[in-house]
């Protein structure tokens, strides 16, 4: 079995438990194994970027080394959680000067940033702990009916020169993982655009019309439903589409789901054993073209 | 923009202190070919913002106007124009540091005290509610582990984040 220290973030736990649950069990029925670890804050995302960087840096520093301590590489969820801490870790291990500046800030806190373990998300774990041949044997369900418009969100794939996850512009790995379940993940315009979530709080306007744009885009193309990873672009979407049902007087009704969800269902984990009605777009039409 | 060049005097002072920043270190690099305009979601939607036009002011020494106005806090942080830069300007880094700078000056939007807020208390910018953390058992997750709140706090008062925002809560 092989086990990671799990980063959870804030988001999920705040709002999103289908996501948790989701991974969990799917991640379990695959045999990777999640350690929660004491004393993990949050990631120190964007947001936090904004307000200084060399703070946000320390704080995803101080993250690793509980990882470090207990010696596990770790595993997220949030694509947002996985830019913060992939960056600073590529960042602290290439940067001896920075390194130095922030190992400084850490001894505050009695910590030391020592470069030595590996920051994953959950698809690396899938791709490369798993692999393709033992998902797609691992699958009981047909999903094959569905159409899927995959949206990795921009955080997992940029900047590519820091996270090295996939091609910046032509990713596949998200897309084969959708194959892997049976379903068929398709192309729509402006898919690898963003979904203008963290504009969400300063300036709703812009931050409506650029996810309505995904909407729009995904619907024209004949998806049955999006699917995320990120629970930024989750809200965005999800609840997004009551926002533009109230603003724009345009229904959707697309579901969005976690890929963490659709790996669960494909896995033949009950659709009741997933919290699927904490979603604010019903689901219903997805679990009908699964059998 | 001709007029307001020669409004300023103070460009190289303004573009040495972005680039003496983290984040800010590639500012000088631009020759504002506006790939970074082209890949910009928000510039497509809305005038308010333009990753090429935020680095020129910037080079130009109009540290007034950016610092106050509302452009730097309308970038996604989607980092495509970053990606697809021929000069390799980290831009949505820059902005960052643009932010950075602002803020240390005392320009402070309202959703930025929250997330700070939220960390300084509970170290997670998205509280918590009480009805989910009591619904995990339910839903057949285990209980949350408790954040390092003791720690972050260490850290937050050795890089004076603490301070940033006693500051914008007394003005």
């Amino acid at each position: 079995m092989t086990s990671y220290a799990l980063f959870l973030g804030c988001t999920i736990p705040a709002r999103q438990p289908f996501y948790e649950v989701s991974a969990r069990k799917s991640l379990a029925k695959l045999g990777i194994e999640l350690v929660d670890l004491e004393n993990m804050t949050c990631c120190a995302p964007p947001p936090l970027q904004s307000i200084d960087l060399e703070t946000s840096l320390s704080i995803a520093a101080y993250n690793i080394c509980l990882a470090e301590e207990a010696d596990l590489n770790i595993v997220t969820l949030c694509t947002g959680c996985f830019e913060s801490l992939a960056m600073a870790n590529a960042t602290l291990k290439e940067n001896e000067k920075l390194r130095a500046r922030v190992n400084k800030i850490l001894s505050n806190a009695g910590k030391e940033f020592k470069g030595n373990k590996e920051v994953k998300h959950y698809l690396q774990v899938l791709m490369n702990d798993v692999g393709l041949d033992r998902l797609k044997k691992s699958v009981s369900k047909d999903l094959s009916k569905l159409k899927v418009a995959s949206f990795s969100g921009c955080h997992l794939l940029r900047p590519s020169a820091l996270l090295k996850f996939d091609d910046p512009e032509r990713p596949h790995i998200f897309d084969d993982l959708i194959g892997a379940l049976g379903a068929e993940s398709i192309w729509y315009r402006n898919k690898l655009k963003c979904c203008g979530g963290l504009l969400r709080g300063y300036a709703d306007d812009v931050a409506l019309a650029i996810a309505r744009e995904k909407i729009v885009n995904t619907t024209k193309a004949g998806a049955d439903c999006i699917s995320t990873l990120c629970p930024f672009c989750f809200l965005t979407l999800d609840l997004g589409q009551m926002l533009i049902k109230s603003t724009f007087h345009e229904e959707y009704n697309i579901p969005v789901l976690h890929y963490a969800e659709l790996l669960s269902l494909g896995l033949g984990i009950e659709s009741k054993e997933l919290v699927l009605d904490f979603h604010k777009i019903r689901v219903d039409n997805v679990l009908n073209k699964i059998s | 923009m001709e007029q307001r060049k020669a409004e300023n005097t103070n460009d190289l002072a303004f573009s040495k202190e972005i680039s003496s920043r983290l984040g800010g270190e590639t500012v000088t690099l631009c020759y504002q070919c506006g790939t970074c305009a082209s890949s910009c979601p928000v510039a497509r939607i809305t005038e308010k913002f333009n990753p090429r036009e935020v680095i020129k002011m910037s080079l130009w020494g109009e540290k007034k106007e950016i610092l106050s106005g509302d452009a730097i806090w309308l970038c996604c942080s989607c980092y495509n124009c970053q990606e697809r830069c021929p000069q390799r300007v980290e831009i949505a880094d820059v902005i960052y540091a643009l932010r950075n700078i602002a803020i240390k000056e005392g320009n402070v939007p309202n959703i930025y005290s929250e997330f700070a807020a939220g960390l300084l208390n509970e170290g997670r910018i998205v509280p918590i509610s009480k009805f989910l953390e009591k619904k995990r058992p339910e839903v057949g997750l285990p209980p949350l582990k408790p954040a390092g709140v003791d720690a972050l706090r260490k850290i937050l008062s050795a890089t004076g984040f603490d301070k940033l925002q006693k500051k914008e809560e007394a003005s």
